[in-house]
């Protein structure tokens, strides 16, 4: 168990012409459980397997548990990793790939036997512990992955999309046990996924990454609720978040096209000033009556989706997503009104695309 | 929708494409089987059948007599001793220099790393008469002509254009990412080819193993210009294959068919099936 600290880590990968990582500095506290986020593409993979020496950086560094381990090959950092691709053994049995890093540890062979059907147990694979990984189907390999990795008492345990190929229900079992197994190795872990609700519920702090940089780094509730960026507010949440052009008059209210908003007193500092509003779906309330601080809204598009309803509105040529209560009965073309709590909105410059601090 | 309608026009073609594949592989077989056949039967007969007419096609006077005579004649044995010698040195030494050096070819990028494939495949551009009487001198002077070394030291330079391609591709097959996971779970470089890039390629390696015992097996040029008393079988066969019997002709075919078919036939479960994914 060790902390990892990385600084200012850059890598263009040989023939390419954009930064696969530009300059990523990020501590990860001993026995925490890291998520890096974000679209395809953006570097996830290539941060982890230069945590797992598998590629080398073009500067920067990388200190494991206050070693510095930059430019170690993998067999001497002391980890364990979960490959995107798999890359389970095709010409050996399950068990022997789940048993593969226990034996270069050389550990005794029954602590190896014990340990393997620990882990098949809990990754339910125990049928199959003695078929080739080419008789098993996709999610089995995955976990016979998993399994491989958790078996090895390493400093860190690197996981890269470990549960992607999973069916949906079976996804959110693992997350859950997933959560479990590592609280109970206590192990220094980071997890790479671009799927936003396993950031959110696994991690105990989420990086957000895109293009290469970090472009957040915080709590996953902070992360969701008040992103830095337009674009970690767009990325995270299903429907992401709302973004709506609003203007600030010199006297300090919020105004979108030509209605007026109550606004948060953070506002005031920036009079006169053209700003975005963003505001998540389920944080907007609705309503078929007018009331003070209200705005009115079209609806286009009713989606109900059991424990709500979705629908897209339009606000003054603007589109938005709210959630209503699944009460809520309206139809496209009728008039609704929105309400908006100072507290959960958030803002954001025009030209930066970055969050409005009051100062 | 009724029965009649069903076009089952396909189905049927499928059918006859299927008979028409087993009867072509039917006839190839043959094709290679007949001669090999007639060669045994010869080999395997006694020397008076062989004169009779018409020759018998089925094995009506079995006898050991003919081989007997060949493997009991001035040379032979020894010479198929050293085709052994030969074949297995030039097997191993190809793929102790060639299996490496096609790893490198396929997992890193080198500078000269084109021509240097292309070079490869120099060496047999070059006739066999060419190369061996430059290498007779050579050997003549560092005092190895007329050994087996020499002859295995030219068939692994014959042989290992085809070892390094083949096992380049074959290492190409063997996905990247299991090497980085044996790495990440502990084993050093050599440890992570020994335990498992080696052992999802042999069948590959198995492959042009085979081909190369093979070629050294035949292969009679070089093996006759660089040895006198060290002949290996072919070698010896044919220089006394002019003035012998019909008989001994016979056999000599045999004896050296029969060792690389039998070589073949168990270098062949490494070619298949080895880890439940290659072609059935
Ligand atoms: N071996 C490579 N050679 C050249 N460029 C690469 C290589 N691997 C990745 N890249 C590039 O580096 C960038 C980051 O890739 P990376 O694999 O880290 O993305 P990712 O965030 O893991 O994406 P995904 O979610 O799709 O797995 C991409 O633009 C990719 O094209
Ligand atoms: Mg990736």
């Amino acid at each position: 168990m060790a902390d990892i600290s990385i600084s200012n880590l850059i890598k263009t990968y040989p023939g390419g012409t954009e930064r696969a990582t530009d300059d990523v500095s990020l501590h990860i506290a001993d026995g925490s459980f890291t998520v890096l986020l974000g679209p395809s593409g953006c570097g996830k993979t290539t941060l982890l397997r230069m945590l797992a020496g598998l590629e080398l950086p073009d500067s920067g560094s990388i200190s494991i548990g206050g070693r510095d381990v930059t430019y170690l090959p993998p067999n001497k950092r002391n980890i364990s990793m979960v490959f995107q691709s798999y890359a389970v053994f095709p010409h050996r049995s399950v068990r022997y790939n789940i048993g593969f890093g226990l034996q270069m540890a050389k550990v005794a062979k029954e602590q190896i036997d014990k340990k393997v059907q620990w882990a098949a147990d809990l990754l339910q694979l125990t049928p199959y512990l003695d078929r080739l990984p080419a008789q098993l189907s996709g999610g089995q390999r995955q976990r016979v992955a998993v399994a491989r990795a958790i078996v090895v008492d390493a400093d860190v345990l690197l996981m890269d999309e470990p549960l992607s190929n999973l069916d949906a229900l079976l996804r959110l079992n693992f997350r859950s046990e997933l959560k479990k197994i590592v609280q109970d190795l206590g192990t220094t872990t980071v997890y790479v996924t671009h799927d936003q609700s396993e950031a959110l519920s696994l991690g105990d702090q989420v990086a957000v990454m895109r293009k290469g940089r970090i472009a957040q780094l915080g709590d996953p509730l902070d992360v969701y609720d008040a992103p830095s960026d337009r674009f970690v507010g767009g990325f995270i949440g299903s429907p992401p978040m709302n973004f709506v052009d609003a203007a600030v008059t010199p006297d300090g209210e919020l105004v979108v096209g030509d209605q007026r908003l109550m606004a948060p007193s953070l506002l005031q500092s920036f009079g006169n000033h053209s700003i975005v509003l963003g505001v998540r779906a389920e944080n907007v309330s609705v309503a078929k009556e007018r009331a003070s601080g209200h705005i009115a809204a079209t609806v286009l598009v009713v989606e109900p989706m059991g424990s709500t309803i979705l629908l897209t509105v339009d606000v003054e040529g603007q589109t938005l997503k709210v959630q209503a209560p699944p009460s809520f009965r309206t139809a496209p073309h009728q008039t609704i009104w929105l309400g908006f709590s100072p507290n959960t909105m958030r803002f954001y410059d025009r030209e930066t695309s970055m969050a409005l601090e009051a100062n | 929708m009724s029965q009649a309608t069903v076009d089952t026009a396909p189905l049927k073609r499928q059918k006859r494409n299927r008979v028409l594949l087993q009867l072509t592989c039917i006839a190839v077989s043959l094709f290679m089987l007949i001669p090999i056949y007639l060669i045994s039967l010869a080999a395997l007969s006694s020397r008076e059948s062989l004169n009779a007419f018409p020759l018998s096609l089925l094995p009506t006077s079995f006898s050991f007599e003919t081989l007997n005579a060949f493997l009991g004649s001035t040379g032979v044995f020894g010479a198929l001793g050293n085709s052994l010698i030969v074949g297995v040195g030039t097997l191993l030494l190809s793929a102790l220099i060639g299996v490496p050096a096609g790893y490198a070819l396929a997992r890193f990028a080198f500078p000269g790393k084109e021509p240097y494939q292309l070079f490869l495949l120099f060496a047999r551009a070059l006739p066999i008469v060419v190369l061996s009487v430059p290498l007779a001198r050579l050997f003549l002077t560092v005092d190895i002509y007329d050994t087996t070394y020499a002859v295995i030291l030219l068939h692994t330079a014959l042989a290992l254009p085809t070892t390094i391609l083949i096992s380049a591709s074959v290492f190409l097959g063997v996905p990247h990412d299991v090497e980085e996971a044996a790495r990440v779970f502990g084993c050093s470089p050599f440890g992570a080819f020994m335990r498992v890039v080696m052992p999802m390629a042999l069948p590959g390696i198995a492959a042009a193993s085979i081909f190369t015992f093979v070629m050294s097996w035949n292969e009679v040029l070089g093996a006759s210009i660089l040895t006198l008393d060290h002949r290996t079988l072919p070698a010896q066969v044919l220089t006394s294959l002019a003035d012998s019997p019909l008989a001994y002709r016979f056999a000599g075919g045999f004896a050296l068919v029969i060792p690389s078919i039998i070589f073949i036939a168990f270098m062949r479960r490494y070619l298949t099936n080895m880890w439940g994914s290659t072609i059935r």
